[in-house]
């Protein structure tokens, strides 16, 4: 068995643009989720938004990186609003599935025939990440050490999405930790007692919606960056994953999104090269490596049961500030 | 997608056929795919290719779509008449040529534009439609919407009986259960382990249905029994379920794997034709009369039966039943046993309908489950069959007038714009809600 | 000290006051088949304390969420302060100074009992997305908020308290709690929907005169009550409801003698329907 590998594969996972992209859409979630209570299952919508947003920009107006960047947050700002402004009212269980709904039909628009000249349909967008190429300042050659190694152009992505989640990080840690941060944990507890103080509920529940959403936007930016979109990388299990992270770290937090989509890659990029070379050397029976493959999904299924039911305020977070209160 | 069907004059004024091809090139013979030609599924190693010519001109914007083993999908024609379309795995597809995308006056004109054909041992597999200038007759439109009708109705009754299970969990515990697609799988894989087990049918059916039911029960005592007992808060429950939900859907990929498995007499089945030129298929009609047969029964069960009150004083309200001196947790518990006999049901019959049997065919039909189910009311047995009908026959006749791959769309948009309006759903009761 | 001569002309379900607050015109809202609140006129005097009685279900809290935006009613209209409420969503009205609490509790349980006081006050520039991102925009407001915050606090006997969870504190502390949250936002009209619910007799003493020390500051009280003890010891004016419909009005004690009043508490006519007394239900010549 290939050790070695198994640790760089491990490794790399550290430092993604994926995991990148997952933390900044974990962050995201947290907003709607840990922060307002909204529970949003379309979380994969505002990453497709945001990716698509980003590609279709620089493909179709052939706009220079920085309108993409800034076309992605206005399409991930528009989805909220459209989604927001008639669903925030809804009941929490209703919520879900509008937005579990919400995203699918985004996917489905994008798989669609019918807008292929621009969107690609099934076969997605490639070559939109010209322009963010054309200004990396890193010149040509290999970059990192140890089991971390990127071409100029990875390196530049890689360091773009860091930017990008230390300015969310602080962003959002500010937030919470202002009045308005206040207003919306107090919309979380009991909405009607906020709104009897005078807050207009709705509008906050809105703002939060859409800075998670510009959040998770961007998260689907720097998913699609290194090499395509594709819509078929937006479907529900995306969303799920993506609570998953969230809850690992702690939802009502400002690091646990990002410490939980660090454990869930490592943990995804682990097991995607334990379990098929163990399967290879015979040690799980009679188990071929695409059955180890199915395994690891088993695992990340009953890993999100076990921390919801023995763990709901995630790795971080704070025992008494539980977050699923109702 | 439109249904038409050519006419074929007894003059071929001219015999004119595509560049490359005269017949079903479904050779052994493998062409590497044309190197302009539009394509879509490029990720799939199974590529069905072809070049649509007229008198050796090259026909653009043509659209072809291929549809079969719970996969579809359609593309258009490049600048050379080119078209290539990847699948995910080998089987029996069929495959439309959408004549409203031909030029004027030319049809298909052999075979009919719409064909299937099967897949051979190739990788690559060259299909060319023979077009040249004809008439097209099309299928009256009437037809077509009747024909999609009871294609709705055929889907609708089987989504009906899954989203009653559905209904049933939520009225009575106020889960929205996100596993209840892996229990409609659940129920066509007891079906296939049966026949491969050697059950004849007539047994094998019930059987599966019986352990789709015991299936169940068992995630009821097994899991979501527990957190009740502990107290776990619904929101909580709900992100179980989905968790639940990942993982038993891949146990299921680690045992049968990606592809598609039929059932027996899963593809092929005798069409009967009704009236005009409708017909449908001996499944579909089995499939019908028994989804309606349950239903009733099902029906007649919570009307009648003792159990089947007390499931609906629990729906109703069921701290009030408790105190009547109903046993809530039996009667949760049985929901849950008859939830998932009903979903296993569903499932046979969808791997007839797809046709096909996959490890994720339920999830694909996990959100129309919850649209049947909100349309009509969570928590109304009956809501959810009415919900379930409105939703299939909206799909199946939404193709006459919409891309026939956005037809999903428009069931999805149906449920949101009824849960705005009308959260209570169709039949449910009004309450408030906010 | 009991403030009379609220009214003008004769004291009769509806009479007319010499300063109203609030008033209600044709306020009527049905659930289903059955009449929740009908409200014929009603005003609120101004500046003195004021009890809404009656029997459960009588329609007291709907129609609280009624006055406060927190339900719409089938019809009618209502005033605060000489401007129509009609359509004026929950907050607006909160934030014009009509503040209310809730019968059951509504204490943010996980926000720190300083954190919920904090959160009542109005006119905050930190609640502002934009402006919430740069705390030197305002620290100076928020130290403000915390020094009137904590006053308040230690008025209420909560101040040792203020780091806890608000899911910590008692039944009869949350009560205070939400009373001193309500008045961060400095109100004219303080609605308590039966504030004295659940609390422990301990405490009912000092709520009580914190509900006098409010009438003290010039603000006006209107508040949901069963306890008929209380109500007459510290209301000016009652209002009595049943099936609705005001039934009574008038000085606490004139309003315990009515005779409909006692009926429509104590059932002294036990056999009779209670829409006899209300006059929904007419009943032939000397079957009453």
């Amino acid at each position: 068995m290939d050790w070695n590998s198994i640790y760089i594969n491990t490794a790399q996972a550290l430092f993604n643009p994926v995991t990148i992209a997952f933390a900044l859409a974990a962050l995201g979630l947290a907003i709607h989720f840990g922060f307002v209570g909204l529970l949003n299952f379309g979380i994969a919508g505002f990453m497709a938004v945001g990716g698509y947003g980003y590609a279709i920009s620089a493909l179709s107006f052939g706009f220079p990186w920085w309108a993409s960047m800034l076309t992605a947050i206005a399409a991930s700002i528009l989805f909220a609003l459209v989604l927001g402004l008639p669903t925030l009212q809804l009941r929490g269980d209703y919520l879900a599935i509008v937005t579990i709904a919400s995203a699918e039909i985004v996917r489905l628009l994008l798989v669609s025939q019918a807008f292929n000249s621009v969107t690609g349909s099934a076969d997605g967008l490639t070559g939109f990440a010209d322009d963010f190429r054309s200004v990396n300042p890193f010149p040509e050659g290999d970059y990192g050490f140890g089991p971390w190694s990127y071409t100029e152009n990875q390196f530049w992505i890689l360091i773009v999405g860091l930017i990008i989640l230390i300015l969310s990080l602080f962003v959002v840690w500010r937030l919470v930790n202002s009045p308005w941060g206040r207003v919306i944990k107090g919309i979380r507890e009991d909405e009607d007692a906020v709104r009897a103080l005078g807050k207009n509920v709705f509008g906050y529940k809105l703002q939060a919606l859409m800075v998670g959403g510009v959040i998770a936007g961007l998260g689907g930016v720097i998913y699609v960056l290194p090499s395509s979109a594709n819509p078929m990388t937006f479907i529900t299990s995306l969303t799920f994953f993506v609570w998953t992270a969230l809850l690992l770290g702690g939802a009502a937090t400002v690091f646990g999104p990002l410490l939980g989509a660090l454990i869930f890659w490592v943990l995804q990029a682990f097991l995607g090269s334990l379990l098929p070379a163990l399967a290879e050397v015979g040690a799980l029976g009679a188990f071929s490596s695409s059955q180890a493959g199915a395994l690891r999904f088993v695992i990340i299924g009953i890993l999100l049961i076990l921390i919801v039911v023995f763990r709901p305020q995630g790795l971080v977070g704070d025992k008494r500030e539980l977050t699923f209160v109702r | 997608m439109d249904f038409v069907a050519t006419e074929r004059k007894p003059v071929f004024r001219r015999l004119v056929m595509m560049a490359m091809t005269f017949a079903l090139a479904l050779s052994g013979v493998a062409l590497a795919a044309p190197a302009h030609a539009d394509t879509v599924g490029d990720e799939y190693d199974l590529q069905v290719f072809g070049n649509v010519k007229n008198e050796g001109t090259p026909l653009e914007g043509v659209e072809i779509i291929i549809e079969g083993n719970g996969y579809q999908a359609s593309v258009l024609t490049d600048e050379n008449g080119q078209w290539g379309i990847g699948v995910p795995e080998r089987g029996t597809y069929q495959i439309t040529l959408v004549e409203a995308t031909l030029p004027e006056g030319v049809a298909v004109l052999e075979g009919g534009p719409v064909q299937s054909f099967d897949w051979g041992f190739t990788n690559n597999v060259a299909y060319n439609f023979f077009i040249g200038e004809g008439e097209r007759t099309p299928i009256s439109t009437i037809d077509q919407f009747l024909m999609r009708v009871f294609d709705g109705l055929n889907f609708g009754l089987l989504l009906g009986l899954a989203a009653i299970g559905l209904s049933l969990i939520f009225g009575t515990t106020a889960l929205p259960n996100f596993a209840q697609g892996e229990m409609v799988t659940f129920g066509a894989l007891a079906a296939l382990l049966f026949v491969l087990l050697g059950v004849p049918l007539w047994l094998a059916f019930p059987a599966a249905v019986a352990l789709s039911g015991g299936f169940g029960w068992a995630i009821d005592a097994g899991v979501f029994g527990q957190l009740r007992r502990r107290g776990v808060g619904i929101v909580q429950m709900m992100i179980v379920s989905i968790g639940l939900s990942l993982s038993i859907r891949y146990i299921y990929q680690f045992f049968v794997g990606g592809g598609t498995t039929q059932l027996p007499g899963g593809t092929g089945s005798a069409e009967v034709p009704l009236f005009r030129t409708v017909a449908l298929s001996v499944n579909d009609l089995i499939s019908m009369a028994v989804s309606l047969v349950v239903i009733i029964a099902v029906g007649w069960w919570l009307l009648n039966t003792k159990m089947g009150k007390a499931t609906r004083a629990v729906s109703d309200n069921s701290s009030l039943a408790a105190a009547s001196g109903i046993d809530v947790e039996r009667v949760i518990r049985t929901v849950w046993a008859l939830s998932g006999a009903l979903s296993g049901l569903a499932g046979i019959l969808w791997a007839y309908f797809r046709p096909g049997l996959k490890w994720d065919m339920g999830e694909k039909i996990l959100l129309f489950i919850f649209a049947a189910g909100v349309l009509g009311g969570l928590g109304t047995a009956f809501g959810a069959l009415v919900g379930a009908i409105i939703v299939g026959i909206f799909i199946e006749t939404s193709a006459l007038f919409i891309p026939s791959d956005l037809k999903y769309v428009g069931a999805l948009v149906i449920m949101i714009v009824i849960l705005l309006f009308r959260p209570q759903g169709i039949l449910g009761k009004k309450e408030r809600i906010g | 000290m009991k403030s009379t001569g609220l009214h003008i002309g004769e004291v009769a379900p509806g009479v007319k006051k010499v300063d109203p607050i609030i008033v209600a015109d044709h306020v009527s809202k049905s659930f289903g088949g059955l009449t929740a609140v009908d409200v014929e006129h009603l005003e609120v005097p101004r500046g003195v304390i004021t009890a809404l009685i009656g029997p459960n279900g009588a329609g007291k809290t709907t129609f609280f969420n009624l006055l406060t935006g927190f339900d719409t009613p089938d019809s009618g209209t209502w005033e605060f302060e000489g401007q129509s409420l009609a359509g004026i969503p929950a907050h607006k009205v909160a934030q014009r100074g009509q503040v209310r609490t809730f019968q059951l509790t509504k204490a943010l349980s996980l926000l720190t009992v300083l954190e919920n006081m904090k959160l009542g006050a109005k006119d905050q520039q930190g609640e502002n997305l934009f402006a919430s991102i740069f705390p030197f925009l305002w620290k100076p407001k928020e130290a403000e908020i915390e020094a009137r915050a904590l006053e308040l606090l230690e008025r209420f006997k909560l101040l040792k308290l203020k780091d806890d969870f608000a899911a910590s504190l008692s039944g009869g502390q949350r009560k205070l709690l939400e009373m001193a949250r309500a008045l961060m936002s400095e109100p004219t009209l303080v609605m308590l929907d039966e504030p004295m619910a659940g609390v422990n007799p301990a405490l009912t003493e000092s709520l009580l005169e914190h509900i006098l020390d409010l009438k003290k500051e010039g603000m006006t009280v209107l508040f949901v009550e069963h306890d008929m003890h209380m109500v007459r010891h510290i209301a000016d004016w009652v209002v009595v409801m049943a099936e609705g419909k005001i039934i009574a009005e008038g000085a606490p004690d004139q309003v315990m003698s009515n005779v409909a009043v006692v009926d429509a508490y104590l059932g002294s006519h036990q056999d009779t329907d209670l829409g006899v007394v209300t006059g929904r239900i007419e009943l032939p010549e000397g079957e009453a």
